[in-house]
Protein backbone atom coordinates (compact mmCIF):
# COMPACT_ATOMS: atom_id res chain seq x y z
CA UNK A 1 0.00 0.00 0.00
CA UNK A 2 1.31 3.18 -1.08
CA UNK A 3 0.31 6.84 -0.86
CA UNK A 4 0.76 8.22 2.83
CA UNK A 5 -0.54 11.86 2.15
CA UNK A 6 0.35 14.97 4.70
CA UNK A 7 -0.65 17.55 3.50
CA UNK A 8 -0.92 21.71 4.45
CA UNK A 9 -2.03 23.21 0.85
CA UNK A 10 -1.62 27.10 1.45
CA UNK A 11 -2.05 29.17 -1.66
CA UNK A 12 -2.96 32.86 -2.11
CA UNK A 13 -4.66 34.26 -5.18
CA UNK A 14 -5.79 38.02 -5.21
CA UNK A 15 -8.66 37.55 -2.20
CA UNK A 16 -8.99 33.62 -2.10
CA UNK A 17 -6.98 31.91 0.42
CA UNK A 18 -6.80 28.50 0.11
CA UNK A 19 -5.73 26.89 3.76
CA UNK A 20 -6.58 23.01 4.33
CA UNK A 21 -4.80 19.87 5.78
CA UNK A 22 -5.82 16.82 4.25
CA UNK A 23 -4.25 13.76 5.72
CA UNK A 24 -4.54 10.30 4.10
CA UNK A 25 -3.45 7.10 5.29
CA UNK A 26 -2.09 4.69 2.34
CA UNK A 27 -4.70 3.03 -0.10
CA UNK A 28 -7.89 4.75 1.60
CA UNK A 29 -10.06 6.83 -0.64
CA UNK A 30 -11.18 10.86 0.48
CA UNK A 31 -13.85 12.82 -0.94
CA UNK A 32 -13.78 16.23 -0.53
CA UNK A 33 -17.11 18.12 -1.12
CA UNK A 34 -17.43 22.06 -1.45
CA UNK A 35 -19.65 24.44 -3.36
CA UNK A 36 -18.13 25.97 -6.69
CA UNK A 37 -15.04 28.22 -5.48
CA UNK A 38 -15.22 26.02 -2.42
CA UNK A 39 -10.84 25.32 -3.28
CA UNK A 40 -11.43 21.88 -4.45
CA UNK A 41 -9.58 22.36 -7.97
CA UNK A 42 -6.49 24.38 -6.41
CA UNK A 43 -6.03 21.81 -3.62
CA UNK A 44 -5.82 19.39 -6.62
CA UNK A 45 -3.65 21.21 -8.89
CA UNK A 46 -1.37 22.05 -5.56
CA UNK A 47 -0.89 18.07 -5.08
CA UNK A 48 -0.41 17.80 -8.91
CA UNK A 49 1.98 20.34 -8.96
CA UNK A 50 0.10 22.45 -11.38
CA UNK A 51 0.16 25.39 -8.97
CA UNK A 52 2.62 25.77 -6.27
CA UNK A 53 1.72 26.54 -2.84
CA UNK A 54 2.72 29.43 -1.32
CA UNK A 55 2.58 28.41 2.17
CA UNK A 56 2.50 25.03 4.03
CA UNK A 57 3.91 21.66 2.82
CA UNK A 58 2.97 18.16 0.95
CA UNK A 59 4.82 15.13 1.96
CA UNK A 60 3.62 11.52 -0.04
CA UNK A 61 4.78 8.72 1.08
CA UNK A 62 8.01 10.26 3.07
CA UNK A 63 9.10 12.80 0.54
CA UNK A 64 8.61 16.74 0.21
CA UNK A 65 6.76 17.75 -2.93
CA UNK A 66 6.36 21.24 -2.38
CA UNK A 67 7.04 23.49 0.84
CA UNK A 68 5.88 26.48 -0.65
CA UNK A 69 9.47 27.49 -1.72
CA UNK A 70 12.25 25.66 -2.84
CA UNK A 71 11.63 22.45 -2.25
CA UNK A 72 8.93 21.95 -5.47
CA UNK A 73 8.73 19.06 -7.58
CA UNK A 74 7.29 19.66 -11.14
CA UNK A 75 4.23 17.42 -12.07
CA UNK A 76 6.24 15.33 -13.65
CA UNK A 77 8.39 13.99 -11.19
CA UNK A 78 5.50 13.68 -8.74
CA UNK A 79 3.92 10.24 -8.18
CA UNK A 80 0.67 11.86 -8.66
CA UNK A 81 -2.35 10.77 -11.38
CA UNK A 82 -4.59 13.80 -12.13
CA UNK A 83 -7.75 13.11 -14.26
CA UNK A 84 -9.79 16.05 -15.41
CA UNK A 85 -13.45 16.25 -15.59
CA UNK A 86 -13.22 16.59 -19.26
CA UNK A 87 -10.96 13.42 -19.41
CA UNK A 88 -8.26 15.71 -22.23
CA UNK A 89 -7.39 12.61 -24.16
CA UNK A 90 -5.19 13.57 -26.94
CA UNK A 91 -6.93 14.13 -29.69
CA UNK A 92 -3.91 13.19 -31.73
CA UNK A 93 -3.34 9.88 -30.45
CA UNK A 94 -5.19 6.85 -30.75
CA UNK A 95 -7.10 5.44 -27.38
CA UNK A 96 -3.74 2.79 -27.01
CA UNK A 97 -1.20 5.23 -27.79
CA UNK A 98 -2.90 7.95 -24.85
CA UNK A 99 -2.56 5.03 -22.41
CA UNK A 100 0.73 4.06 -23.60
CA UNK A 101 1.61 8.14 -23.42
CA UNK A 102 2.95 7.92 -19.63
CA UNK A 103 4.43 4.68 -20.08
CA UNK A 104 6.76 6.35 -23.18
CA UNK A 105 7.30 9.19 -20.85
CA UNK A 106 8.80 6.93 -18.21
CA UNK A 107 10.88 5.88 -20.49
CA UNK A 108 9.65 2.39 -21.99
CA UNK A 109 9.90 1.54 -25.74
CA UNK A 110 7.03 2.03 -28.35
CA UNK A 111 6.31 -1.84 -28.23
CA UNK A 112 6.71 -2.58 -24.59
CA UNK A 113 4.60 0.61 -23.30
CA UNK A 114 1.71 -0.66 -26.20
CA UNK A 115 1.62 -3.72 -24.99
CA UNK A 116 1.04 -2.71 -21.32
CA UNK A 117 -1.28 -0.33 -22.22
CA UNK A 118 -2.56 -2.89 -24.15
CA UNK A 119 -3.37 -5.19 -21.34
CA UNK A 120 -4.52 -2.30 -19.20
CA UNK A 121 -7.06 -1.32 -21.54
CA UNK A 122 -8.40 -4.92 -21.56
CA UNK A 123 -8.46 -5.59 -17.90
CA UNK A 124 -10.90 -2.99 -17.82
CA UNK A 125 -12.97 -4.51 -20.74
CA UNK A 126 -12.07 -1.34 -22.98
CA UNK A 127 -9.63 -3.51 -25.14
CA UNK A 128 -11.97 -2.82 -28.15
CA UNK A 129 -11.39 0.80 -28.59
CA UNK A 130 -7.55 0.83 -28.61
CA UNK A 131 -7.58 1.50 -32.32
CA UNK A 132 -10.03 4.29 -32.14
CA UNK A 133 -9.02 8.37 -31.57
CA UNK A 134 -10.86 10.13 -28.81
CA UNK A 135 -13.32 11.30 -31.10
CA UNK A 136 -14.89 8.15 -31.50
CA UNK A 137 -15.59 6.88 -28.21
CA UNK A 138 -18.32 8.33 -25.54
CA UNK A 139 -18.01 10.16 -22.17
CA UNK A 140 -18.36 7.76 -20.04
CA UNK A 141 -15.72 5.51 -22.18
CA UNK A 142 -13.39 8.40 -22.15
CA UNK A 143 -13.48 8.97 -18.54
CA UNK A 144 -12.58 5.49 -18.11
CA UNK A 145 -10.02 5.42 -20.73
CA UNK A 146 -8.49 8.41 -18.75
CA UNK A 147 -8.41 6.66 -15.59
CA UNK A 148 -6.39 3.64 -17.09
CA UNK A 149 -4.02 6.40 -18.76
CA UNK A 150 -3.40 7.83 -14.98
CA UNK A 151 -3.07 4.35 -13.29
CA UNK A 152 -0.63 2.77 -16.29
CA UNK A 153 1.94 4.80 -14.27
CA UNK A 154 0.92 3.53 -11.18
CA UNK A 155 0.65 6.62 -9.11
CA UNK A 156 1.21 6.46 -5.15
CA UNK A 157 -1.68 9.29 -5.06
CA UNK A 158 -4.51 9.48 -7.77
CA UNK A 159 -6.18 12.83 -8.18
CA UNK A 160 -10.18 12.87 -9.43
CA UNK A 161 -11.36 15.69 -10.23
CA UNK A 162 -15.28 15.99 -10.91
CA UNK A 163 -15.07 12.40 -12.64
CA UNK A 164 -19.10 12.11 -13.48
CA UNK A 165 -19.87 15.86 -13.56
CA UNK A 166 -19.50 15.87 -17.17
CA UNK A 167 -21.59 12.78 -17.89
CA UNK A 168 -25.19 12.08 -18.41
CA UNK A 169 -27.37 11.56 -15.41
CA UNK A 170 -28.68 8.06 -16.17
CA UNK A 171 -25.07 6.87 -17.17
CA UNK A 172 -23.41 8.22 -13.70
CA UNK A 173 -24.28 5.20 -11.63
CA UNK A 174 -22.61 2.56 -13.49
CA UNK A 175 -19.46 4.52 -14.41
CA UNK A 176 -19.42 5.54 -10.59
CA UNK A 177 -19.22 1.64 -9.91
CA UNK A 178 -16.72 0.69 -12.60
CA UNK A 179 -14.54 3.34 -10.80
CA UNK A 180 -15.06 2.26 -7.54
CA UNK A 181 -13.88 -0.93 -9.03
CA UNK A 182 -10.64 0.40 -10.08
CA UNK A 183 -10.36 2.06 -6.70
CA UNK A 184 -10.95 -0.85 -5.03
CA UNK A 185 -7.71 -2.79 -7.07
CA UNK A 186 -5.49 0.66 -6.67
CA UNK A 187 -2.93 -0.28 -3.96
CA UNK A 188 -2.42 3.65 -3.84
CA UNK A 189 -4.53 6.52 -2.31
CA UNK A 190 -6.96 8.40 -4.04
CA UNK A 191 -8.73 11.83 -3.64
CA UNK A 192 -12.13 12.46 -5.29
CA UNK A 193 -13.24 16.31 -5.49
CA UNK A 194 -17.30 16.15 -6.34
CA UNK A 195 -19.84 18.32 -5.46
CA UNK A 196 -22.60 15.61 -5.31
CA UNK A 197 -22.83 13.55 -2.12
CA UNK A 198 -23.52 10.17 -4.61
CA UNK A 199 -19.84 9.92 -5.51
CA UNK A 200 -18.55 10.74 -1.83
CA UNK A 201 -21.05 7.87 -0.63
CA UNK A 202 -19.77 5.50 -3.38
CA UNK A 203 -16.11 5.94 -3.69
CA UNK A 204 -14.92 7.69 -0.34
CA UNK A 205 -13.65 5.93 3.13
CA UNK A 206 -13.77 9.84 4.55
CA UNK A 207 -15.33 12.93 3.59
CA UNK A 208 -13.57 16.43 3.52
CA UNK A 209 -15.96 19.24 3.32
CA UNK A 210 -14.25 22.20 2.57
CA UNK A 211 -15.55 25.97 2.05
CA UNK A 212 -14.21 29.17 1.80
CA UNK A 213 -10.58 27.59 0.87
CA UNK A 214 -10.91 26.05 4.59
CA UNK A 215 -11.72 22.32 5.94
CA UNK A 216 -15.30 22.88 7.49
CA UNK A 217 -15.17 18.85 8.75
CA UNK A 218 -13.71 15.66 7.83
CA UNK A 219 -14.90 12.12 8.88
CA UNK A 220 -16.85 9.18 7.47
CA UNK A 221 -19.73 10.15 5.77
CA UNK A 222 -22.02 8.87 8.58
CA UNK A 223 -20.56 11.04 10.89
CA UNK A 224 -20.82 14.01 9.29
CA UNK A 225 -24.85 13.68 8.52
CA UNK A 226 -25.10 12.72 11.99
CA UNK A 227 -23.56 15.61 13.70
CA UNK A 228 -22.64 18.02 11.06
CA UNK A 229 -20.49 20.78 12.18
CA UNK A 230 -22.21 23.54 10.04
CA UNK A 231 -25.43 24.75 8.07
CA UNK A 232 -23.28 24.38 5.26
CA UNK A 233 -22.60 20.67 6.12
CA UNK A 234 -26.12 20.09 6.26
CA UNK A 235 -26.65 21.45 3.18
CA UNK A 236 -24.17 20.04 1.31
CA UNK A 237 -25.03 16.82 2.56
CA UNK A 238 -28.74 16.89 1.64
CA UNK A 239 -27.80 17.15 -1.81
CA UNK A 240 -27.11 13.24 -1.32
CA UNK A 241 -28.82 11.50 -5.06
CA UNK A 242 -29.48 14.61 -6.69
CA UNK A 243 -27.21 15.32 -9.94
CA UNK A 244 -27.34 19.07 -10.96
CA UNK A 245 -24.89 21.45 -11.25
CA UNK A 246 -21.68 21.80 -13.07
CA UNK A 247 -17.89 21.54 -10.33
CA UNK A 248 -15.86 24.11 -9.68
CA UNK B 1 -22.20 49.98 -55.16
CA UNK B 2 -21.96 47.83 -57.65
CA UNK B 3 -19.60 49.43 -60.65
CA UNK B 4 -16.73 50.12 -58.00
CA UNK B 5 -17.43 46.44 -57.20
CA UNK B 6 -16.86 45.44 -60.57
CA UNK B 7 -14.02 47.97 -61.12
CA UNK B 8 -12.48 46.30 -58.30
CA UNK B 9 -13.04 42.42 -59.42
CA UNK B 10 -11.70 43.99 -62.70
CA UNK B 11 -8.44 45.48 -60.90
CA UNK B 12 -7.73 41.86 -59.29
CA UNK B 13 -8.41 39.56 -61.69
CA UNK B 14 -7.44 41.34 -65.20
CA UNK B 15 -4.08 41.60 -65.26
CA UNK B 16 -4.23 37.14 -64.44
CA UNK B 17 -6.63 36.99 -67.09
CA UNK B 18 -4.35 39.41 -69.57
CA UNK B 19 -1.16 37.18 -68.55
CA UNK B 20 -3.16 33.45 -69.36
CA UNK B 21 -4.31 35.35 -73.03
CA UNK B 22 -1.33 36.48 -73.76
CA UNK B 23 1.05 33.42 -72.61
CA UNK B 24 3.18 31.58 -75.67
CA UNK B 25 1.14 28.36 -74.87
CA UNK B 26 2.08 26.86 -77.74
CA UNK B 27 6.25 27.13 -76.99
CA UNK B 28 5.45 27.16 -73.33
CA UNK B 29 7.60 23.58 -72.61
CA UNK B 30 10.31 25.11 -74.94
CA UNK B 31 10.60 27.98 -72.72
CA UNK B 32 10.28 26.76 -69.30
CA UNK B 33 13.63 24.19 -70.62
CA UNK B 34 14.79 26.96 -72.13
CA UNK B 35 18.26 28.17 -71.09
CA UNK B 36 16.78 31.10 -69.41
CA UNK B 37 14.07 29.50 -67.31
CA UNK B 38 15.52 25.75 -66.49
CA UNK B 39 18.13 27.42 -64.34
CA UNK B 40 16.27 29.47 -62.41
CA UNK B 41 13.40 27.22 -62.13
CA UNK B 42 15.40 24.72 -59.98
CA UNK B 43 17.36 27.29 -57.92
CA UNK B 44 13.77 28.96 -57.00
CA UNK B 45 12.31 26.16 -55.80
CA UNK B 46 15.55 24.85 -54.11
CA UNK B 47 15.58 28.10 -52.49
CA UNK B 48 12.58 28.53 -51.62
CA UNK B 49 12.55 24.92 -50.15
CA UNK B 50 15.42 25.59 -47.81
CA UNK B 51 14.39 28.74 -46.83
CA UNK B 52 11.30 27.09 -45.50
CA UNK B 53 13.32 24.13 -43.84
CA UNK B 54 15.12 27.59 -41.85
CA UNK B 55 11.93 29.25 -41.02
CA UNK B 56 10.31 26.17 -39.44
CA UNK B 57 13.32 25.42 -37.34
CA UNK B 58 14.36 29.10 -36.44
CA UNK B 59 10.61 29.86 -36.23
CA UNK B 60 8.81 27.24 -34.42
CA UNK B 61 10.71 28.28 -30.89
CA UNK B 62 10.26 31.61 -31.86
CA UNK B 63 6.58 31.26 -32.10
CA UNK B 64 6.24 28.81 -28.70
CA UNK B 65 8.65 31.43 -27.08
CA UNK B 66 5.96 34.40 -28.26
CA UNK B 67 3.11 32.16 -27.03
CA UNK B 68 4.16 31.58 -23.97
CA UNK B 69 5.30 35.59 -23.33
CA UNK B 70 1.96 36.28 -21.07
CA UNK B 71 3.80 36.60 -17.89
CA UNK B 72 6.59 39.34 -19.97
CA UNK B 73 5.92 43.10 -19.13
CA UNK B 74 4.04 44.33 -21.51
CA UNK B 75 6.34 46.41 -23.71
CA UNK B 76 8.37 43.56 -24.33
CA UNK B 77 5.99 41.65 -25.73
CA UNK B 78 4.95 44.66 -27.79
CA UNK B 79 8.60 45.13 -28.91
CA UNK B 80 9.11 41.26 -29.56
CA UNK B 81 6.29 41.07 -32.07
CA UNK B 82 6.76 44.26 -33.36
CA UNK B 83 10.53 42.71 -34.53
CA UNK B 84 8.61 39.47 -35.93
CA UNK B 85 6.33 41.14 -37.81
CA UNK B 86 8.63 43.84 -39.44
CA UNK B 87 9.36 42.09 -42.21
CA UNK B 88 5.86 41.90 -43.54
CA UNK B 89 5.40 45.77 -43.62
CA UNK B 90 9.20 46.57 -44.72
CA UNK B 91 10.10 47.23 -48.42
CA UNK B 92 11.75 44.03 -49.64
CA UNK B 93 14.24 46.60 -50.96
CA UNK B 94 14.74 47.84 -47.80
CA UNK B 95 15.30 44.46 -46.20
CA UNK B 96 17.71 43.96 -48.55
CA UNK B 97 19.84 47.03 -47.89
CA UNK B 98 19.47 46.09 -44.13
CA UNK B 99 21.17 42.14 -44.89
CA UNK B 100 23.72 43.82 -46.90
CA UNK B 101 24.44 46.09 -43.88
CA UNK B 102 24.81 43.40 -41.51
CA UNK B 103 26.26 40.63 -43.89
CA UNK B 104 28.33 42.24 -46.22
CA UNK B 105 32.40 41.92 -46.13
CA UNK B 106 31.87 45.28 -44.34
CA UNK B 107 28.92 44.97 -42.22
CA UNK B 108 28.22 44.40 -38.67
CA UNK B 109 28.45 40.75 -38.62
CA UNK B 110 29.74 40.31 -41.60
CA UNK B 111 33.05 41.89 -41.01
CA UNK B 112 34.23 39.23 -38.32
CA UNK B 113 32.69 36.71 -40.15
CA UNK B 114 34.98 37.07 -43.51
CA UNK B 115 37.99 37.72 -40.47
CA UNK B 116 37.73 34.69 -38.80
CA UNK B 117 36.44 32.06 -41.73
CA UNK B 118 36.88 34.13 -44.98
CA UNK B 119 33.44 34.14 -45.47
CA UNK B 120 31.67 36.04 -47.96
CA UNK B 121 27.74 35.87 -47.82
CA UNK B 122 26.66 38.10 -50.04
CA UNK B 123 25.85 37.60 -53.85
CA UNK B 124 25.87 33.83 -53.28
CA UNK B 125 23.11 31.20 -53.45
CA UNK B 126 23.19 31.45 -49.58
CA UNK B 127 22.23 35.08 -49.42
CA UNK B 128 19.32 34.00 -51.72
CA UNK B 129 18.27 31.65 -48.81
CA UNK B 130 18.91 34.26 -46.22
CA UNK B 131 16.56 37.21 -48.19
CA UNK B 132 13.80 34.80 -48.30
CA UNK B 133 14.00 33.58 -44.62
CA UNK B 134 13.87 37.35 -43.45
CA UNK B 135 10.74 37.76 -46.23
CA UNK B 136 9.08 34.73 -45.00
CA UNK B 137 10.11 34.24 -41.44
CA UNK B 138 6.92 36.25 -40.29
CA UNK B 139 4.28 34.04 -41.66
CA UNK B 140 5.43 31.35 -40.38
CA UNK B 141 6.16 32.38 -36.70
CA UNK B 142 2.55 34.33 -36.83
CA UNK B 143 0.70 30.99 -38.16
CA UNK B 144 2.40 28.95 -35.34
CA UNK B 145 2.27 31.44 -32.55
CA UNK B 146 -1.69 31.37 -33.00
CA UNK B 147 -2.12 28.00 -33.75
CA UNK B 148 -0.16 27.07 -30.20
CA UNK B 149 -2.11 29.50 -28.25
CA UNK B 150 -5.48 28.18 -29.67
CA UNK B 151 -4.22 24.34 -27.92
CA UNK B 152 -6.62 23.87 -25.13
CA UNK B 153 -4.14 23.93 -22.22
CA UNK B 154 -5.15 21.15 -20.42
CA UNK B 155 -3.74 18.90 -22.54
CA UNK B 156 -0.60 20.14 -21.37
CA UNK B 157 -1.80 19.96 -17.78
CA UNK B 158 -2.79 16.22 -18.98
CA UNK B 159 1.01 15.29 -20.34
CA UNK B 160 3.35 16.68 -17.37
CA UNK B 161 0.78 14.70 -14.58
CA UNK B 162 1.82 11.36 -17.26
CA UNK B 163 5.18 12.47 -16.59
CA UNK B 164 6.05 14.17 -19.75
CA UNK B 165 8.60 16.91 -19.49
CA UNK B 166 7.89 20.54 -20.87
CA UNK B 167 10.17 19.76 -23.79
CA UNK B 168 8.31 16.07 -24.28
CA UNK B 169 5.14 17.38 -23.66
CA UNK B 170 5.88 20.06 -26.87
CA UNK B 171 6.96 17.91 -28.68
CA UNK B 172 4.58 15.23 -28.13
CA UNK B 173 1.13 17.30 -27.72
CA UNK B 174 1.40 20.86 -28.14
CA UNK B 175 3.24 21.45 -31.40
CA UNK B 176 1.20 18.28 -33.13
CA UNK B 177 -1.98 19.62 -31.76
CA UNK B 178 -1.05 22.85 -33.90
CA UNK B 179 -0.01 21.00 -36.92
CA UNK B 180 -2.64 22.87 -39.15
CA UNK B 181 -1.12 25.59 -38.22
CA UNK B 182 2.39 24.71 -38.88
CA UNK B 183 1.43 23.87 -41.97
CA UNK B 184 -0.01 26.50 -42.53
CA UNK B 185 2.80 28.50 -42.07
CA UNK B 186 5.30 27.05 -44.20
CA UNK B 187 2.78 27.18 -47.19
CA UNK B 188 2.69 30.87 -46.40
CA UNK B 189 6.62 31.07 -46.04
CA UNK B 190 7.78 29.04 -49.02
CA UNK B 191 5.06 30.84 -51.37
CA UNK B 192 6.20 34.42 -50.06
CA UNK B 193 10.26 32.81 -50.62
CA UNK B 194 9.21 31.62 -54.00
CA UNK B 195 7.90 35.39 -54.92
CA UNK B 196 10.71 37.05 -53.48
CA UNK B 197 12.16 40.13 -55.73
CA UNK B 198 13.66 42.83 -54.27
CA UNK B 199 15.78 41.69 -50.45
CA UNK B 200 17.08 39.21 -53.16
CA UNK B 201 18.23 41.39 -56.30
CA UNK B 202 19.61 43.94 -53.59
CA UNK B 203 21.33 41.20 -51.14
CA UNK B 204 21.94 38.48 -53.63
CA UNK B 205 22.38 40.11 -57.04
CA UNK B 206 21.60 38.08 -60.09
CA UNK B 207 24.41 35.41 -61.12
CA UNK B 208 22.80 33.18 -63.41
CA UNK B 209 22.33 29.58 -61.70
CA UNK B 210 23.53 31.50 -58.72
CA UNK B 211 21.23 33.92 -57.45
CA UNK B 212 18.98 34.74 -60.28
CA UNK B 213 15.76 33.08 -59.19
CA UNK B 214 12.10 33.06 -61.14
CA UNK B 215 11.21 36.45 -60.26
CA UNK B 216 14.67 38.41 -60.74
CA UNK B 217 15.06 36.16 -63.88
CA UNK B 218 11.30 37.27 -65.03
CA UNK B 219 12.33 41.09 -64.47
CA UNK B 220 15.68 40.48 -66.16
CA UNK B 221 13.88 38.77 -69.17
CA UNK B 222 10.96 41.20 -69.77
CA UNK B 223 12.77 43.62 -72.32
CA UNK B 224 15.01 41.27 -74.48
CA UNK B 225 12.58 37.77 -74.04
CA UNK B 226 9.43 38.61 -72.79
CA UNK B 227 8.78 35.06 -74.24
CA UNK B 228 10.29 33.67 -71.17
CA UNK B 229 9.11 36.44 -68.75
CA UNK B 230 6.24 35.29 -69.55
CA UNK B 231 6.72 31.69 -69.33
CA UNK B 232 8.13 32.33 -65.74
CA UNK B 233 5.03 34.57 -64.75
CA UNK B 234 2.80 31.72 -65.65
CA UNK B 235 4.74 29.03 -63.75
CA UNK B 236 4.46 31.72 -60.41
CA UNK B 237 0.27 32.10 -60.78
CA UNK B 238 0.27 28.19 -61.30
CA UNK B 239 1.84 27.75 -57.98
CA UNK B 240 0.05 30.71 -55.99
CA UNK B 241 -3.18 29.01 -57.17
CA UNK B 242 -1.96 25.50 -55.84
CA UNK B 243 -0.80 27.82 -52.57
CA UNK B 244 -4.57 28.97 -52.12
CA UNK B 245 -5.97 25.74 -52.94
CA UNK B 246 -3.53 23.76 -50.16
CA UNK B 247 -4.43 26.63 -47.43
CA UNK B 248 -8.38 25.85 -48.00
CA UNK B 249 -7.45 22.44 -47.68
CA UNK B 250 -5.50 23.00 -44.45
CA UNK B 251 -8.08 25.67 -43.10
CA UNK B 252 -10.86 23.07 -42.97
CA UNK B 253 -9.06 19.19 -42.10
CA UNK B 254 -7.83 22.09 -39.20
CA UNK B 255 -11.37 22.95 -38.17
CA UNK B 256 -12.53 19.36 -38.60
CA UNK B 257 -9.26 17.94 -36.38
Amino acid sequence: MTGALEARLGVRRGAFELDAELVLAPGTVLAVVGRNGAGKSTALATLAGITPLSGGRIVLDGVLLDDGGRGFEPPERRPVGLVLQQPALFPHLTVLDNVAFGLRAAGAGRADAREQAQHALEDQGLGDFTDRRPSQVSGGQAARIALVRALVRRPALLLLDEPLAAIDAELRPALRASIRGVLDSFPGSAIVVTHDVADAEALADEVVVLDSGRVLQRGPLAGLRAEPADPVVTRLLAGAGQDGGSGG
Amino acid sequence: MIAPAVVGGVLLAGPLVALLVRAPWGELGGLLAGPVVLPALGLSFGTAFASTVVCVVLGVPLAAVLAGSDGWPRLLTRVARAVVATPLVLPPVVGGIALLLLLSRTGLLGRPLFAAFGITIPFTTAAVVIAQAFVGLPFLVLSVEGALRGVDPRFAVAAATLGASPWATFLRVTLPLAAPGLAAGAVLSFARALGEFGATITFAGSLPGVTETLPVAAYIALTDDPGSAIAIAVVLVVVALAVLLALRERWLTGLRA
